[in-house]
């Protein structure tokens, strides 16, 4: 099959600081007035001597012009959603809406500083309290808190909740451990640990799921509580959610819910229903809010009543009349970061909401999984893929192949089809995650694919596979029409090749020189 | 689904057991909203803001006002960047990965140090992964940070501290000019010290001069030295990698972010050249390569081994998203004001908060500042004289519609009712003189 005519920009651009010219500037800020320069003596009696930076600091000096083209020819060197499919498994790479964004420009929002009196910030305190009744509705869960500022970091907050639970019940010092499964999200055990817990992996049962009865001889007086994922990282709904959550709670433990899959559930069950004690979400994923190149996020947390106590300072509350910020919760565990989170990013999530409703977030998921469910059944026929588990089931918003048949026929491995699939213009899914699938490829399609772009992608995979059993070096050296090619990323991380910065570059130049 | 050979959705969420299906009203709103009327809604809420844009705001504390350039918000918005996720495709994704890269080396020129992340979620947050990771460096566990520092920031680091048993110990001040008391410094160091933190500018806006002498002591007990900026200051401060920081966190909000009613912010973090260091820090970390074929440069994310994704619970931290977007924000900005821009910046600032404090401490009753030491953009402004609280004034200038200083009265009891003022190149003559008026006003009754 003859390759799409896709050709990302390609501009031969260098480095900033190798741009512009001296004594160029792109921006003058205002100066002080000139009374003020004459009233207030000079600088130098205002910065003691010993504290004055005496070098000029070795920024770039470009035009405004310069700048601007700088900065969009790297963009034209980007892929992003508004590029086109992005199916990056558990990254819920959904269409961003436009009018969310100038939302949250507005100045009304944007100049408002955190700390202003409270009869000054009641619009936004409304949307914010608003939004915690929203999803604490829309996972079950009694309390929700906006503070954390990305999934791991409500991870973080969710364990740290676990903890201030122990230590109110005397439990801390016995309490130790948390469980997690050899198929988490990799923050999971991260988390844990942060948090000061030991973490025991629970391996997978033969169907993807939680092996209950693993379950039951991995929980014990150890125990603090599990951290799950659900639908999990197969895509596959964990059916045995009822007996976990009583086996888990009956040990003494906490369920945590890990929001990176909600997506599929809006609307239809509920992380509170089956018994999750506390739930993270992804508002850059389930709530349509842009990921930025990997940030800024949020990650709310819901928890169950006996928890609320212990959420960070300050919670947004209503007398009836007016909002305002309470900080007297004398069992809070403090701060989890300043301020009260990306509040820019909740007010997009805010807007989403009202866009869609209940009606839209339910159907928003049902899409989601249709086209899951369909693309697992189109790249599944590709040859060289398996479906690994439970091949009967249906899938949730996600579907996890192995190019493990692929790699033994061809050599041809699942970065090989990573690289392969970006020459096509179409992001790649994730890659060997999780790690219980062999050179696994993790498709996530989201609700906003359209159906012609499903056929396209499985098209492509079929081509790629074509290619792989017949000429797999144009797989082998892919990619041929990105910016660049096959990037050496070893040499990155090498400490004598290493290079994090300008300066290191030009340390590292003036040793070869 | 008729390819998939169903009739209805539901048979693709069957496998929910029917006892976990939702099957009652939800109390949200039930029917979407076209998009003008989802503008007009929240057009309509968010004019019951009162924004800094229309009213004098002398506030700062963590999140600063400062002026977002026209440039910033334009590349911010480029969707190939905006939409985009994590490089986990370096090929496809040069242009973030780019961009990035040079807002580490911008934060290295200006911190003058060699290495830094692209970013972590704000400065409570970078600090405490910093103390983190200097009691990893050094197989110590206790930190010390100065008495004088944001209490938003201390409880962070005291959240991220406890659990793993890091021991957080305050610094005494001393009480003429706020700066560090150094004897107290010496009788709480020892060997069992992983960090000494400071702070420069310090919370309450002065400069702590006495840096040489904290880093001589923090490496006389082989300790690091972490050091706590706001960006905006190093174009006529002393950068930290001159006096001897080996880490250095800091907010990089005001370096091209808006407030946003607090978030997100642009946690900074930066260190030297040391692979003891550089194994040890978190978040994540762009580095300069070649393609295979070494005919071109290129960028990709490096020393992912340290990460969560791939080292799990051995990972020297979870983040995993981060502020990106933000620091490519930072990073136009950096290139919009160039070294010229950056130092002019800081002198303008400089200039403007110290009129507002001569202008303040000429008002009888009112003391500005209450250490007698040189300030940047921030101070403090005691009412103890004038037997007003800060509460009060705040409440009289909100009538003048101005926004006072931060109430740090609850803060700091020692320093009475005393707030914290901010001013930067924003804040125009007018505005400062008609701030220092009102108070004036306020304080005599006029």
């Amino acid at each position: 099959m003859k390759t799409s005519m896709y050709k990302q920009a390609s501009w031969d651009e260098p480095i900033i600081f190798n741009l512009g010219r001296k004594g160029r500037r792109g921006h003058r800020l205002p100066r002080a007035e000139e009374e003020i320069v004459k009233l207030i003596s000079n600088m130098d009696s205002l910065i003691p001597e010993k504290m004055r930076r005496t070098d000029k600091p070795g920024l770039p000096e470009l035009s405004e012009v310069e700048v601007v083209r700088h900065f969009t020819r790297l963009s034209e060197m980007n892929y992003g959603v508004d590029s086109g499919l992005y199916p990056l498994g558990s990254c819920t790479m959904k269409y961003n809406p436009k009018i969310n964004e100038l939302l949250a420009g507005l100045e009304t929002f944007s100049t408002l500083h955190p700390y202003q009196d409270g009869s000054t910030v009641q619009g936004i305190l409304e949307i914010m309290y608003h939004l915690e009744r929203w999803l604490s509705e829309l996972t079950g869960t009694h309390e929700v808190c906006l503070q954390p500022a990305a999934g791991a970091h409500g991870e973080l907050l969710g364990t740290l909740l676990m903890r201030a639970c122990l230590e109110s019940n005397g439990e801390c010092e016995k309490r130790t451990e948390v469980i997690v499964p050899d198929s988490a999200h990799g923050t999971n055990p991260a988390s844990a640990t942060m948090a000061g817990f030991n973490v025991v992996v629970l391996p997978s049962g033969p169907d993807g799921c939680i092996d209950v009865e693993a379950l039951k001889s991995g929980v014990s007086e150890k125990t603090a509580g599990l951290m799950l994922t659900n639908p999990n990282t197969l895509g596959l709904f964990e059916k045995d959610i009822g007996e976990i959550a009583k086996v888990v709670h009956e040990a003494g433990g906490l369920l945590y819910y890990d929001g990176a899959n909600l997506n599929p559930l809006l609307g239809r069950a509920r992380p509170g229903d089956m018994g999750f004690d506390i739930v993270h979400m992804n508002i850059h994923k389930t709530f349509g809010t842009p990921h930025g190149g990997g940030g800024p996020g949020a990650g709310p947390v819901g928890v169950s009543e006996s928890l609320s106590k212990f959420l960070p300072v300050p919670r947004v509350v209503f007398d009836g009349k007016r909002y305002r910020l309470d900080y007297d919760r004398p069992q809070s565990i403090g701060k989890m970061k300043g301020f009260y989170g990306n509040v820019a990013v909740l007010l997009k999530a805010y807007a989403y909401i009202l866009s869609l409703g209940l009606e839209g977030l339910k159907e928003a998921g049902e899409i989601s999984v249709l086209n899951a469910n369909y693309i697992m059944k189109k790249l599944r026929q590709v040859k060289g893929l398996t479906l690994p588990y439970d091949g009967q089931k249906p899938r949730k918003h996600e579907c996890v192949l192995s190019a493990k048949p692929l790699k033994t026929d061809t050599g041809v491995t699942a970065v090989n089809i990573a690289k392969r699939l970006l020459d096509h213009g179409l992001h790649a899914p994730t890659i060997y995650f999780p790690l219980i699938v062999e050179e696994a490829l993790m498709v996530e399609p989201t609700e906003t694919a359209e159906k012609e772009e499903l056929d396209w992608f499985a098209k492509v995979m079929q081509s790629i596979s074509h290619e792989a059993y017949t000429k797999p070096e144009e797989v082998l050296e892919a990619p041929h029409n990105t910016a660049v090619t096959r990037l050496d990323e070893v040499k990155a991380s090498h400490p004598k090749t290493m290079t994090l910065s300008w300066r290191m570059h030009l340390k590292r130049q003036s040793v070869r020189t | 689904m008729d390819e998939l050979g169903i009739k209805s959705i539901d048979e693709l969420y069957a496998d929910i057991p029917e006892k976990f299906r939702l099957n009652k009203q939800l109390n949200i709103p039930q029917t979407g909203l076209p998009e003008s009327e989802v503008k007009k809604h929240v057009e309509t809420l968010l004019s019951k803001n009162r924004p800094s844009s229309s009213m004098p705001t002398f506030l700062g504390a963590g999140c600063w006002p400062h002026y977002v350039p026209a440039v910033v918000k334009e590349i911010v918005q480029r969707s190939e960047l905006l939409t985009s996720y994590t490089p986990y495709q370096p090929e496809i994704s040069q242009g973030m990965l780019q961009a990035l890269f040079e807002y580490q080396s911008m934060v290295c020129e200006l911190t003058g140090m060699d290495v830094a992340n692209c970013s972590m979620y704000d400065w409570a947050t970078a600090l405490a992964e910093a103390a983190r990771m200097a009691t990893r460096v050094k197989g110590r566990n206790e930190i010390l940070i100065p008495k004088i520092i944001h209490p938003e920031r201390a409880s962070t680091l005291k959240v991220y501290a406890d659990p793993v048993g890091i021991k957080v110990t305050q610094v005494a001040y001393q009480k003429k000019d706020g700066h560090l008391d150094l004897a107290d410094l010496k009788s709480k160091i020892s060997d069992r010290t992983a960090a000494v933190y400071i702070e420069n500018p310090s919370y309450l806006g002065f400069i702590e001069t006495q840096v040489q002498e904290i880093a001589a002591e923090a490496r006389a007990h082989g300790a690091l030295f972490i050091t706590g900026v706001d960006p905006t200051s190093l174009g006529i401060l002393e950068p930290p990698g001159e006096y001897g920081a080996d880490i250095v966190v800091g907010e990089a909000q005001p370096l091209g972010n808006a407030m946003n009613y607090g978030g997100p912010l642009l946690g900074m973090m930066a260190c030297r050249d040391d692979m003891m260091l550089i194994r040890q820090m978190p978040g994540r970390i762009i580095g300069l390569t070649t393609t295979l074929d070494n005919t071109r440069q290129g960028f990709c994310m490096t020393l992912q081994t340290r990460e969560q994704h791939i080292r799990r619970e051995k990972a020297t931290s979870n983040i995993c998203s981060n502020e990106a977007l933000c620091a490519v924000a930072s990073a136009v900005y950096m290139a919009l004001l160039g070294p010229e821009g950056i130092m002019e910046l800081g002198e303008t600032v400089t200039l403007k908060s110290n009129y507002a404090i001569s202008l303040l401490s000429k008002i009888k009753h009112v003391r500005a500042p209450v250490f007698k030491t040189a300030h940047f953009q921030e101070f403090t402004v005691n009412f103890d004289q004038a037997g007003l609280t800060i509460n009060e004034v705040n409440r009289e200038l909100l009538k003048r519609q101005m926004q006072g200083g931060k109430d740090i009265s609850k803060e700091f009891p020692e320093l009475g009712q005393t707030a914290l003022y901010c001013v930067t190149e924003v804040h125009s003559k007018e505005e400062i003189e008609n701030m220092a008026r009102a108070i004036e006003q306020i304080v005599h009754g006029r």
